[in-house]
């Protein structure tokens, strides 16, 4: 188990480059299926087989926005109960102060905004974005990930990389390239 | 096959790929394109390869114009107050809010575009979503200039809000205009992050093909460094159909509360359980027209009918013509209703509006420009010229113009004859309407040249296998 090339520096993991995007599907499920498990795909358009090889069937995005969107509705409508019932109550109309059908369009509104955000910041918590920099970027042929070429990086954490062995199984996968990431 | 990335600035590149592919099936995507080509399209105008073309410098200097009308207009109005303005008892509202609900009618197709089709499997979206976000984000803030300034003192716009102050009274949550608040704000940022999210991958795209350090570090400052991860993918489309199924009802209940502001009244023909339907027929046919008006000379000077094809604009061209109907509709049951309920209140204001009231003629201008000239969309060859579009188009926008104008002159004859009055917009009125015109040609002109119109991303899934692409969005398969 190497993680360091002769010179010295870090290795980030092995990048391999293919040209379609059933290349690196298959890829992904060849490399799954050798036991690698700290890998990542890239690609200029989502491809969810991808994801479902690498072992993330589900994203917790739905999760976080039914939460936040379940707090804002709550908020929302216990505010305007409080402030307009309790804390400084008007009499709209002789209605009653706990008039609720009232209340539904802010509390609605609440809803959507909070699921909104939640959902946005989560993405970019989860995916540890903005992160202006990554090893990846360090390969030049990486600039075309967002462009028409898609990308396996087997990382240097997985138990079973090996900067040989793991050069020799990617090779089978007939890539268009084969390159070092450096930490 | 694989060729160097290096930027370009032979202004004649040709977008072809080298290989000749079949036509699409559906006729989405023209232009025999693969990914890369795809993308250099779309990319090189915000890189600033394309030349800019002149066109472009007509619309961005008419609009910055105009936009002087409202500087000067909020200016004279600030120092004045809304009494430089046509408002008045009984017309207390005036253009402030017809123009209010114009703008913001116009960008409930933006949203329609990128939610509900996108929910209805629709491919034909993925050339026009970008576009037509834009147009939602930049119409609902004209739309928000009318009651901020409406307003009086727009800088205690906070009031609005329960921002707990020291002077210790809150907001009146029981009233409309309360709910169109957190309506319109709520529009406004879930459109502008739903905007923002859908535009990150296509910033990558932008970082990597910048000629500059400039437009690197802008890019990918703005792409906050997404490297299309296939986990980061997962949960971008799992946040993009979901923020889709909230944009759904969302704008159908945006502007369902904005017609509350005139149904939950008791003026007579507002108080109707037609408006809230009414109202968003009329908006997605409104923002129809505009997208249409945008649509047409994005193709002419910046060559996009590879992307906005015949049938795109035929698509368009059809939603028109059926929201059209949907609000024809409208009117029926508007003067239906106001015979058929007896109310001496009801019948008395339709006569008065379509009839012997002192502004019946904008209602028969209404219905010439909204109803009678959208019917020639049911020609197949006046829908597919342009130039017959563009003028529909322009008849729906002054039609819907005069749909607001109608309802909001109501208020000029109302149960009590002894408080009677006209309403005329002032100079003023007309200066700030110009003027956020103006704001709108600007804010989209400078989008079109900045930030990518169509999303790359988007139409790199369209193309079909055989071109690099997977043959539609998979945004319902993905998403997970």
């Amino acid at each position: 188990m190497t993680t360091t090339p002769d010179d010295g520096t870090a290795v980030y993991g092995l990048l391999a480059e293919f040209e379609t995007a059933d290349g690196l599907i298959d890829a992904t499920r060849s490399a799954a299926a050798k036991g690698y498990s700290r890998m990542d795909g890239y690609s200029p358009y989502p491809i969810g087989e991808v994801a479902d090889a690498l072992g993330f069937p589900r994203s917790e995005i739905g999760a976080i926005m039914f939460i936040g969107g379940l707090c804002g509705a709550t908020f929302g409508f216990l505010m305007q109960y409080y402030l307009n019932g309790i804390d400084y109550p008007i009499n709209v109309g002789g209605k009653p102060m706990f008039s609720w059908p009232q209340f539904a369009p802010i509390t609605w509104e609440l809803l959507v905004l909070t699921a909104s955000l939640s959902g946005v910041i989560g993405l970019f918590v989860l995916c540890g974005l903005p992160q202006p920099n990554h090893p990846l970027f360090n390969v030049p042929q990486f600039a075309r990930a967002t462009r028409d070429r898609f990308f396996l990086c087997i990382e240097a954490t997985d138990p079973n990389f090996d900067l040989t062995s793991t050069r020799d199984f990617l090779d089978t996968l007939k890539p268009l390239s084969v390159a070092e990431v450096p930490e | 096959m694989a060729t160097v990335i290096e930027p370009t600035t032979t202004p004649a590149k040709t977008y072809s790929a080298a290989t000749q592919f079949a036509p699409h099936p559906e006729g989405l995507v023209g232009g025999n394109h693969d990914l890369a080509t795809l993308g250099d399209k779309i990319a090189d105008v915000s890189i600033q390869v394309t030349p800019t073309p002149r066109a472009w410098w007509l619309f961005f200097l008419v609009g910055f114009t105009l936009l002087q009308g409202m500087v000067v207009g909020v200016a004279y109005l600030l120092y004045l107050g809304t009494g430089v303005w046509g408002i008045n008892q009984p017309v207390a509202w005036g253009m402030a809010i017809i123009n209010f609900v114009w703008w913001i009618g116009i960008g409930h197709a933006g949203t329609l575009i990128s939610a509900i089709l996108l929910l209805l499997h629709q491919k034909w979206r993925t050339s026009l979503n970008r576009f037509a976000e834009a147009m939602t984000i930049f119409a609902v803030m004209c739309a928000g200039m009318f009651p901020l300034l409406h307003m009086g003192r727009p800088w205690l716009f906070y009031w609005l809000y329960p921002v707990p102050v020291n002077f210790a009274a809150w907001p009146q949550f029981r009233s409309p205009l309360c709910w169109d608040v957190f309506a319109v704000t709520t529009y406004f940022t879930v459109s502008a992050v739903f905007w923002y999210v859908g535009l990150v991958p296509d910033f990558a795209v932008l970082r990597d093909v910048a000629r500059n350090r400039l437009q690197r570090a802008v890019y990918g400052m703005l792409s906050m460094g997404w490297r299309g991860s296939a986990i980061h993918w997962r949960r971008y489309e799992k946040l993009y159909l979901l923020l889709a199924g909230l944009g759904t009802p969302l704008v159908f209940s945006v502007h369902t509360i904005v017609s509350f502001d005139f149904a939950v009244s008791i003026v007579p023909l507002w108080h109707a359980t037609i408006f809230p339907p009414f109202f968003v027929a009329g908006a997605i046919f409104a923002g129809f027209a505009m997208v249409i008006w945008l649509a047409v000379p994005l193709r002419q000077f910046y060559g996009m009918k590879d992307f906005i094809t015949d049938k795109h604009m035929d698509f368009c061209a059809k939603v028109m013509l059926g929201t059209g109907l949907l609000v024809n509709y409208g009117y029926f049951c508007e003067l239906w209703m106001s015979w058929y309920s007896h109310s001496i209140y009801e019948w008395d204001t339709t006569l008065q509006r379509i009839w012997y009231g002192p502004y019946a003629w904008a209602y028969w201008v209404l219905i010439l420009t909204n109803a009678l000239i959208p019917q020639m969309l049911w020609i197949d060859k006046l829908r597919k010229n342009m130039y017959v579009l563009f003028f529909i188009a322009l008849s729906v926008h002054i039609g819907m113009w005069f749909e607001r104008y109608v309802i909001v002159i109501t208020l000029s004859r109302d149960h009590l004859p002894s408080s009677w009055g006209r309403y005329a917009p002032t100079e003023w009125d007309y200066m700030l309407f110009i003027g956020t015109i103006g704001m709108f040609i600007t804010l989209f002109s400078l989008f079109v040249r900045f930030v990518p119109m169509l999303s790359i991303t988007e139409l790199r899934e369209l193309l079909p296998h055989a071109q690099g692409g997977r043959d539609g969005h998979a945004v319902m398969e993905n998403a997970k």
